[in-house]
């Protein structure tokens, strides 16, 4: 069903008008508000009275997660303290973590937006909606939470239940509808067949998933074991967390919201923004968040824009699924993670360049990390086991109080990694889709 | 019914608006809030052809009209309601209100011309009684009834109003904006011009927020009346009753 055909089906030119007008806003209120926007646009001469049409946009210089970063906690923030309502997080595994804000009114239009994505894939107030994501800093929990109120769907916020439980809701409470990671929907699949519970018992219709890439063979898997059709959606705390895009019934690319987002395809290279069809780096500029607006911001996201019009009569344009990420970051289980930061904990406790590789496997639905450590040859030499198991508790403690991470860590003689040509190791392998 | 687009406007070498893009979509009750001096005057005025843009578009109806001469705006459709009423005090009410129908000058005009009257008389009563009376005479409120009269007797679709609630007392100010709403009941799409934030989206479906010469904030009635920059802006005395 479709949320606010007002909006999601209005005509193209209806909506270039809206989507120009409510630019110029924001970027006269960013102008005015965020010193961090007012710097950009001083030190590159740009005078935002000059952008008067979307093809302008492109003159507007890009923003990244590092130029949020420079603005912890508060200094991104368009609006004084006092009329913002809530605070979310990114994760900031890499230390500084992005705050976004967001005022009443903000979180009014979030809720509508989840309502989209929610109604999109066949909620509506009949549902009963297990959330299965994390009610606290990050924007799942909380974010489709109000959307389904929203919709007067009735909402059981079942984060951080153990998965039994979770299935005894689901079961007991008749859960039309579950949101949460996919390969926690696996995890759930997993644990059904060992319960010995068949699918086909449970109310289970509707699956909405998203905060890490799944791929279609996943997608496939988890339909015939969950006995569920599920969907895709996408959204980003920094912009506004789930509610960006969203699939429709005909699950061919996500519908971008694009009346509160305008949405760029870029070169992560050349960052010239690529036509329709071409795949590169998404890029965001949001239109109406008062709290916390963001010009150009650059996702680090790999899709592209679909050219043509869906059937289900949206004129909102849509995205490919995303099909990977343009720097080394990993999303394990919702998680965001570079290996860098596993680098960087790794000379924390060796004092050297660590020569490392991160293994990632699909367990029971959830990613299973090894971590690969080669060794300086003296600790082969020394012979010293306690001294090698004492290194192995030392990384183990690191990477789960500083990064959340439990890791099978194995210690392995100096260049035994697999190295490549140029002599370097490939960090990550990545087995999960296999 | 109305689009524009980077319009910019002003007096000699002084830029008053800066780069305005707004819409009005038909049946709509559109307002424009800003401070005294935020341009919203010249706006109206500059989509009423009055003042000749320097830049940008303006699109009514389809048609590019930003060079289209005064008449041509109020023959298609397209009448204002000045700031300050702007009547004739020596010339009777319906003397005052004939000279809106200006465009209507041909014999089955006149027929039509009666009825916009007729209308008129039975939206405004008050009009009925004292038309024979000097408009200078008349209070404030009824004074400017005659003005939305006036603009009226044109027969426009799209009717924008210059702070239609300038200088009267509260319980006229109602007056009037129910007179707004019952005009967009039969039909009109309105723009209004308003330094009075609080009365205004009372009735407004959507609105603009006007700060030197740009537009800064767009949204629902329900959503500016609950943004706190509008509040702390334009409900001036009233933010007491919306914190409380």
């Amino acid at each position: 069903m479709i949320y606010s055909r007002e909006w999601e089906t209005m005509l193209r030119e209806d909506l270039h008008q809206l989507q120009v007008e409510r630019l110029q806003m924001t970027l006269n209120q960013v102008y005015r508000n965020v010193s961090l926007y007012k710097d950009l646009f001083d030190e590159q001469n740009i005078e935002i009275t000059d952008i008067k049409s979307l093809d302008d946009l492109s003159r507007l210089p890009l923003t990244s997660k590092d130029d949020l970063k420079q603005s912890y906690p508060y200094k991104a923030f368009a609006v004084p303290l006092r009329d913002i309502v809530r605070i979310h997080s990114t994760s900031g595994t890499s230390g500084t973590p992005i705050v976004v804000g967001y005022t009443k009114n903000d979180l009014n239009i979030w809720s509508s937006l989840v309502g989209r994505v929610l109604s999109s894939v066949g909620i509506d107030s009949h549902s009963l909606v297990q959330i299965a994501f994390d009610y606290s800093q990050s924007t799942g929990g909380l974010g489709f939470h109000y959307g389904a109120e929203k919709l007067g769907a009735s909402v059981i916020p079942a984060s951080g239940e153990e998965v039994l439980k979770q299935i005894q809701i689901m079961r007991d409470y008749r859960s039309s509808a579950l949101i949460s990671t996919p390969g926690y929907a696996l995890h759930i699949a997993n644990v059904l067949e060992k319960q010995g519970i068949d699918p086909q018992e449970l109310n289970l219709t509707i699956g909405l998933f998203g905060a890490e890439p799944w791929s279609e063979k996943l997608r496939s898997e988890i339909e015939s074991r969950l006995k569920i059709k599920a969907f895709d959606n996408y959204g980003l705390t920094e912009i506004i967390g789930p509610g960006v895009a969203y699939e429709c019934e005909h699950r061919c690319g996500l519908h971008v919201s694009e009346d509160h987002f305008i949405v760029e395809v870029i070169d992560p290279k050349t960052l010239e923004v690529l036509p329709e069809g071409e795949e590169g780096e998404l890029v965001f500029t949001t239109v109406t968040k008062h709290a916390f607006p963001l010009i150009r911001y650059r996702t680090g996201d790999i899709s592209k824009i679909i050219p043509g019009t869906c059937e289900c009569g949206r004129t909102f344009r849509r995205i490919a699924r995303i099909s990977g990420r343009i720097d080394d970051m990993l999303i394990i289980d919702g998680n965001n993670i570079f290996p860098s930061q596993i680098e960087a904990l790794l000379f924390e406790i060796e004092g050297v360049e660590p020569h490392f590789q991160i293994i990632l496997t699909r367990v029971e639905g959830f990613t299973a990390i090894e971590l690969k450590v080669e060794i300086t040859p003296d600790f082969f030499s020394f012979d010293e086991i306690k001294r090698a198991e004492d290194f192995k508790h030392r990384i183990d403690h690191y990477l789960s109080t500083r990064l959340g991470l439990h890791a099978k860590i194995t210690l392995i003689e100096p260049q035994s990694l697999g190295r490549t040509s140029g002599e370097k190791i490939s960090r990550v392998v990545d087995l999960r889709e296999e | 019914m109305l689009k524009i687009k980077n319009l910019e406007a002003g007096y000699d070498k002084l830029k008053v608006l800066k780069g305005i893009s707004l819409h009005v979509n038909s049946g709509e009750i559109v307002t424009i809030l800003g401070a005294n001096g935020a341009g919203k005057s010249t706006l109206l005025n500059t989509i009423a052809s009055l003042v000749k843009p320097t830049e940008g578009e303006v699109r009514f109806k389809g048609r590019n009209v930003q060079t289209a001469r005064p008449d041509y705006m109020v023959t298609n459709g397209c009448a204002l309601v000045p700031e300050g009423r702007q009547l004739f005090p020596a010339m009777t009410v319906r003397e005052n209100l004939i000279l809106g129908a200006y465009t209507l000058y041909g014999r089955r005009d006149k027929k039509i011309a009666n009825e916009y009257l007729s209308e008129i008389y039975s939206m405004f009563p008050v009009l009925d009684a004292r038309k024979s009376q000097l408009a200078g005479t008349l209070s404030g409120g009824e004074q400017q009834m005659v003005a939305i009269g006036r603009a009226l007797m044109s027969g426009p679709d799209l009717l924008l109003m210059d702070e239609p609630s300038m200088g009267l007392a509260p319980i006229i100010v109602k007056t009037i904006f129910k007179a707004v709403l019952t005009l967009r009941a039969r039909g009109k799409t309105i723009l209004i011009v308003e330094q009075n934030a609080r009365a205004v989206l009372e009735i407004a479906d959507r609105g603009y927020v006007m700060e030197t010469g740009m537009l800064v904030i767009e949204g629902d009635a329900g959503e500016l009346l609950n943004n706190n920059d509008v509040k702390r802006a334009y409900l001036g005395r009233d933010y007491k009753e919306f914190t409380d």
